[in-house]
């Protein structure tokens, strides 16, 4: 194997549960190989590192054609809630961590986590809305030097 | 199917470097194979996770992942990294001679 990758960055931008969960997996994966891993939360993507608001993602139950469930069903109060604590409950057995325990985890394999600096001047946020294993709300441009020799993943 | 010859015998490897048969493995063996694997000396705190590998395997038939040695080992997921920067879970499976572990989480 001569093309081996050995450098990643990881953009996860959607602040629903499966928006968030497949770059944490790629980002812990790649460090559990050896590479070296960057995780940048963007847009509603930052919700999974937000004091406030990562402890309560849910399923996406609207427009979400995986689901296959009419858009209405998705739509009546609880259902996203139902969802949410049934697919929580499936990945707890499987021994997948929560998404601060998976953030908490991943930081400490050594992959850095920042937040994106257009998002927070967008909503509003400082370094005190983020969870201390954030290592710094980046601009684009930081990010690309960040990732520099390295594939980027957008999930 | 490759070899290698660690502390004077020769074992044959999967495709990935990794021990097809645990069995072959001895404690001499393992100072060579964290050499190749850029470890240049292992300490009791390598020493640990290493033996918990071998356990875990027969015990299991599989190699933890690295959140399971982080959970099992008596090792903090940090201090895995420190001590086995190339990935926890893989190198020391590789230097405890047993098949490499298989899981996303």
């Amino acid at each position: 194997m001569t093309d081996q990758i050995t450098k990643v960055s990881v953009i996860i931008s959607k602040g629903s549960l499966e928006g968030i969960y497949p770059g944490l997996i790629m980002a812990n994966g790649a460090r559990a190989e050896g590479i070296e891993a960057n995780v940048f939360f963007t847009f509603f993507g930052m919700d999974a590192i937000r004091r406030n608001r990562q402890r309560n993602i849910k399923l996406a139950a609207v427009g979400n054609p995986g689901l296959r469930l009419p858009t209405w069903v998705g739509g009546i109060p609880g259902v996203a809630t139902l969802l949410t604590t049934y697919l929580n409950r499936k990945m707890a057995k499987l021994d997948i961590p929560s998404i601060p325990e998976f953030v908490d985890l991943i930081s400490d394999t050594g992959a850095g986590i920042y937040a994106c600096q257009a998002s927070a001047d967008l909503f509003g946020l400082g370094k005190e809305d983020f969870v201390d294993r954030v290592d710094g709300i980046i601009t684009v441009g930081e990010f690309y030097d960040l990732a520099a020799g390295g594939e980027i993943v957008f999930t | 199917m490759p070899t290698a010859t660690y502390a004077g015998t020769e074992v044959p490897l999967g495709e990935d470097g990794f021990f097809t048969d645990p069995a072959q493995w001895r404690e001499e063996m393992a100072s060579e194979i964290a050499r190749a694997e850029g470890i240049e000396e292992l300490t009791e705190q390598h020493w640990q996770v290493i033996k918990h590998m071998r356990h875990e395997f027969a015990a299991k038939g599989t190699g933890p992942t690295v959140r399971a040695l982080g959970k099992t080992s008596g090792v903090t997921i940090k201090d895995l990294y420190r001590l086995f920067p190339k990935g926890p879970a893989k190198t020391a499976a590789k230097i405890a001679g047993i098949p490499k572990p298989r899981g996303c989480v």
